[in-house]
């Protein structure tokens, strides 16, 4: 239905060849990752209490995973899709989404959920999250642009998948908090600043693929311009707490632009014969 | 115990008849407050509390009734100082409820996600019922402590609750409202110390100190007023968080608050549906907010048309493909950017009709020169009117009307609008927007895209359904539909569409990258193209509504996309309970954005509205019974529970009812609720009092049966005749009609104010022990009766609602078709 072609999933979890620099844990079957990144946890001289905390974190990490998978599973979109692909996956069972939000929203991080972040801004719940990505779809090579940094997961999320990761925040001290954090967290290969999304980055134009999380009442002409051709722009579109539904902009290798919509849910407003 | 016992007793500090004055201060003040807080939850959070707060202030007043079940003999003996005390604490807690609200972190964005949020809820229902449970305490010890007077007090009350409705909004336009708050505290301090004056000198010293000191330091503070903090999630708080934005000016009217921000950094760009293919960027916008949300823009403009041709490419832009230099009537002109589209393709006159006249000012006067003069052009004409009250008082005929997309997309999208009543997408409208079209004119209506689609297919269905019933008979041939991947528009035409319009749709569409929706004699490969859907839900969706059996499909449809009409005015709303269940399973996957929230906070509302009333009205009131009225025989009791529970839940509905169908007459949503709703007040007030006269005679079943039995002939008779009377009446000018609503308001709420004190006189010299729980059961049929009047008109209509009124007085009178007491019964 809307003409994506996707790349082929990693089932067998041998390294991806989506291999990115600014990724923190080596890919690994999901077992064999799981012990892995304890027997790190373990290696590293962290306090007890903080090692335990770090487990609980990679366990409510896995329940997370389970709960998008089981949507997945059981969701066959409206995007002519099927399940959500193997390395989206492995990418949201590695990044630490509870580094993400406030202290005080912590115990709340894995929760499918969107969770306030302060300014009036969220962070995505994790399912839409893994939707808008893999619906992004990305390669290992590419460079992304994202407009409306936030809490800074979603371009982490994209950082594990890419090459390069250019975000922009309107709000300066949202963008500055996430900068301070994805450095914190040693995501190398993201790129912030604190400006108006409106004009896109043009020194890094063009993209392969937009991220606009920001509220958008029309695309911006620019960010199409810095468009690959080839390339996707995710839009989605709702309130805050709420994805209404996500628009995908595809530009063709004409440089001609259609969209399409997805929910992110399924749903038949018909009954009947209609 | 009698009242002359009262004024006999030792303690001092007596009144041997009611405080008039301060029961209608004390009144006016309570219904100002809501009044006032509605205004004020529309700014901080949604307008959808509307229905919460008229039923929070109930509850207040009910919990009040139970109290005084419990307490009213011992706090009698001390009137004055329970009295003064009570007055002092409505002023105080109407300020710092409000206060204690804003700072709770209630987000009713969150409440499906967050399990806490119900909780907040119920905790800012309940905190605000507080100063209303004061405010009750007055009035209610009042009737206690003088029931033979009782009927002259409530028509006081009454008389007070009217004038505090008029005057709220007089004072609206002269305060802010965090001013206003600070002057409604006040007035409880002077309630106060009104009473004092028969009080010992001592006790009067002291009431007067206190309420001095209030008066002064609320005062001291009116100045400033209370600070209002929208929610961190509205578009203006949003817009402030921006750097280099600033909040350059604010208006306040009962309309709104309008909040002007100069965004130099980072431009608002406000172009809403703008096509893909467009790459021009808007020149520099203000950014004028209506009570926090609801973006319009001021587009500066220097006479330059080029830079305006971004207005080309919006869905909106449709009909001046077909049209050449029409003559443009723009329904809801907001900041202007409508009737600049219509200066950039050369419209022949635009008359300009926005309802707030600050908005008007903004554009013509504070900011005139950077919108360049707009509403001084020659072709341009403004009208500071409603939409509808514009449409049925003018003669002229009009090539376009342009319905501009004025609520905002984030409030739209959460279906926060859901409550609200709009009379400008009903049936009615649309036939009334047709009629003043010349032949081969167009009315264009915008709306934004909503998947699965609801919004544009209810605006289709409502075109069609007007079309048929202005016997159209092919309305196929006269509708047209476009969709961008935001917005969306349909062409309704006075006349077939012509085969060189048609094909300017096309070309249109092709231009921008829209997507045909509907033309006639589309073919469905034309359908769907540019901005594609898994299905071609647009497409089949008009299809359907044309040619299929429309009413099959709408019933169908797993959203409400029926036709909104005046008798049901909630265009906004798409909830369906059929649906519910699906959606609620679907949640977590973000069903819940299907969902819309205003329907589900009004649920939980009316939820809330149960809980809480039965435990604090009914359940302190059982406690009392097993007490103090054991010795009242059960029959009598559930007679006065179900006489009592039946008025008061009709009462409002009717109240409500006919309130709807006034405003929409008055053409003005402020000063229509305020003058119906003071009409009500002051005539059921004078009802009142003449039932003081008459009810005494001991004849007061018959009169109570002769007033049910006029409500409901009265009832009866606007239900057939008002809506034809009315229209044909909608263009006189703003007194007579005014004058007319009263007029047609007066019999029906004179008689509807009787059965009420009637009954409590009645109670008075025979049952006098339960006068607290009659005055809590009908509180608690009203803080029902509030949200399932809206419930019920939502679901079935503004009829349904009235008729269940007559029923219900039909009921109250059959209970009590013999008496109240066996007692009674046994001896007439």
């Amino acid at each position: 239905m809307l003409g994506r072609h996707r790349c082929a999933t990693v089932f067998n979890g041998l390294a991806s060849p989506r291999f990115s620099k600014g990724r923190r844990w080596p890919r690994r079957p999901a077992l064999t990752r799981r012990l892995l990144s304890l027997l790190l946890v373990f290696a590293l001289p962290l306090p007890q209490g903080a090692r335990a905390a770090e487990d609980a974190w990679v366990e409510q990490r896995q329940e997370m995973l389970a709960a998008i998978r089981d949507m997945a599973a059981t969701t066959p979109l409206d995007t002519g899709g099927e399940a959500m692909s193997e390395s989206v996956m492995a990418v949201m069972g590695r990044v630490p989404r509870h580094e993400f939000v406030p202290e005080r929203m912590k115990p709340l991080a894995y929760l499918n959920r969107p969770l306030p972040i302060g300014h009036g801004q969220t962070i995505s719940q994790p399912y839409i999250v893994a939707l808008m990505t893999d619906l992004l779809d990305v390669d290992a090579e590419d460079v992304v642009l994202e407009v409306g940094t936030g809490s800074g997961y979603q371009a982490a999320v994209l950082g594990e998948l890419v090459r390069k990761v250019y975000t922009v925040e309107v709000i300066a001290p949202l963008g500055e908090q996430a900068a301070g954090r994805l450095a914190r967290l040693k995501y190398d290969n993201i790129e912030s600043r604190v400006a108006d999304g409106y004009y896109g980055w043009e020194e890094h134009a063009p993209f392969d693929g937009i991220m606009v999380t920001a509220a958008a009442g029309h695309v911006p002409p620019p960010l199409i311009r810095q468009l690959k051709r080839g390339g996707r722009m995710l839009i989605p579109v709702g309130g805050r707490f709420l994805t209404q539904y996500l628009m995908i902009v595809e530009k063709d290798e004409q440089g001609a632009v259609t969209t399409s919509q997805v929910l992110p849910v399924r749903f038949v407003p018909l009954t009947g014969e209609h | 115990m009698t009242v002359e016992a009262v004024a006999g007793s030792p303690s001092g500090a007596r009144a041997a008849s009611p405080p008039y004055v301060a029961i209608a201060v004390i009144s006016a003040a309570a219904l100002a407050y809501e009044v006032l807080l509605i205004r004020l939850f529309s700014i901080v959070q949604w307008h959808h509390f509307a229905h919460m707060v008229i039923s929070l202030a109930l509850l207040g007043y009910g919990a009040s009734g139970a109290f005084l079940a419990l307490s009213a003999e011992v706090l009698q003996r001390r009137f004055v100082t329970v009295f003064a005390v009570n007055a002092l604490l409505f002023g105080v807690t109407a300020v710092t409820s409000f206060l204690l609200v804003q700072v709770l972190p209630f987000n009713p964005l969150e409440l499906l996600w967050d399990p806490a949020q119900p909780m907040w809820l119920a905790l800012v229902y309940l905190v605000l019922a507080v100063p209303f449970f004061f405010a009750a305490n007055c009035l209610g010890l009042s009737f206690y402590s003088f029931s033979k007077l009782i009927p002259r007090a409530y028509g006081y009350d009454l008389i007070g609750a009217g004038l505090g409705s008029l005057g709220v909004i007089a004072l609206l336009y002269v305060l802010k409202p965090g001013q206003l708050l600070m002057v409604i505290g006040a007035s409880g301090a002077v309630a106060a110390a009104l009473l004092t004056a028969g009080g010992s000198v001592r006790r009067r010293r002291a009431v007067v100190g206190a309420a001095s000191v209030s008066i002064l330091v609320l005062a001291g503070l009116a100045g400033r007023g209370v600070s209002l903090q929208p929610s961190p999630y509205k578009g203006l708080s949003h817009a402030l968080r921006v750097g280099g934005s600033e909040l350059v000016e604010e208006k306040s009217s009962p309309l709104g608050l309008l909040s002007v921000v100069r965004s130099p950094l980072v431009p608002y760009r406000h172009a809403p549906g703008l096509s893909l293919n467009s790459t021009i960027e808007p020149p520099a916008q203000l950014g004028v907010f209506t009570d926090a949300e609801a973006l319009s823009v001021i587009t500066r403009f220097d006479g330059d048309i080029s830079r305006l041709a971004y207005l080309g490419d919006l869905t909106s832009a449709l009909p001046y493909q077909i049209l050449n230099r029409p003559r443009v009537l723009v329904l809801g002109a907001g900041g202007g950017a409508d009737v600049l589209q219509g200066i950039y393709h050369g419209a022949g006159e635009i008359d300009a009709v926005e309802v707030n006249p600050q908005m008007v000012a903004l554009v013509r006067d504070d900011y005139g020169e950077y919108a360049g003069r707009l509403y001084d052009r020659q072709e341009v004409r403004v009208f500071a009117q409603e939409a509808r009250g514009f449409v049925a008082g003018s003669e002229r005929g009009y090539d376009l009307i342009q319905v501009a997309l004025l609520d905002s997309f984030g409030a739209s999208s959460a279906g926060l609008y859901a409550l609200s009543e709009s009379y400008l997408y009903t049936v009615e409208a649309l036939q009334a927007y047709v009629s003043r079209l010349r032949p081969g004119g167009l009315l264009a209506i915008t709306r934004w895209v909503k998947l699965p689609p609801r919004d544009g297919l209810k605006l289709f269905a409502t075109a069609a359904a007007a079309l048929r019933l202005s016997g159209v008979e092919d309305p196929e041939r006269r509708l047209a539909w476009v969709r961008g991947w935001s917005t969306s528009t349909v062409l309704v035409s006075n006349g077939e569409f012509s085969p060189q319009a048609v094909a300017a749709v096309r070309q249109f569409c092709t231009e921008r990258a829209f997507d045909l929706v509907y033309v006639p004699g589309i073919r469905p490969g034309e359908a769907n193209r540019r901005n594609v859907l898994a299905k071609p839900l647009f497409f089949l969706g008009a299809q359907a509504v044309l040619e299929h059996a429309p009413a099959e499909f709408l019933d169908s449809y797993k959203f409400d996309i029926r036709p909104a009409t005046d008798d049901r005015p909630y265009y906004f709303n798409f909830f369906r309970w059929s649906s519910l269940p699906e959606l609620l399973d679907l949640r977590q996957q973000g069903g819940m954005a299907l969902l819309d929230s205003g329907y589900l906070v009004l649920v939980v509302t009316l939820l809330q509205a149960v809980a809480a009333s039965a435990l604090l009205i009914l359940l302190p009131v059982w406690i009392r019974s097993r007490r103090r009225i054991s010795s009242v025989p059960a029959g009598t009791k559930w007679r006065v529970f179900f006489y009592f529970m039946a008025i008061g839940l009709a009462f409002l509905f009717v109240e409500i009812a006919f309130i709807q169908r006034f405003v929409l007459f008055l053409s003005h949503p402020v000063y229509a609720v305020s003058v119906v709703l003071a009409g009500f007040l002051i005539f059921a007030g004078l009802g009142s009092r003449y039932a003081q006269r008459e009810g005494r005679s001991g004849a007061w079943r018959g009169l109570l049966l002769a007033a049910v039995t006029g409500i409901a002939g009265i009832s009866l008779i606007y239900l057939l005749a008002l809506a034809p009377g009315l229209d044909a009446l909608m263009s006189w000018h703003d007194l007579p009609k005014i004058m007319v609503t009263l007029m047609l308001i007066a019999p029906l709420a004179f008689l509807m104010g009787l059965p009420f004190p009637l009954a409590l006189t009645a109670l008075g010299d025979r049952a006098r022990d339960l006068i607290p729980w009659a005055w809590a059961v009908n509180g608690c049929a009203s803080v029902l009766a509030a949200v399932l009047a809206t419930l019920l008109a939502i679901q079935l209509g503004f009829t349904f609602v009235v008729l269940s009124a007559i029923v219900l007085y039909a009921f109250a009178a059959w209970v009590v078709g013999h008496s109240f007491t066996d007692r009674e019964a046994s001896i007439g």
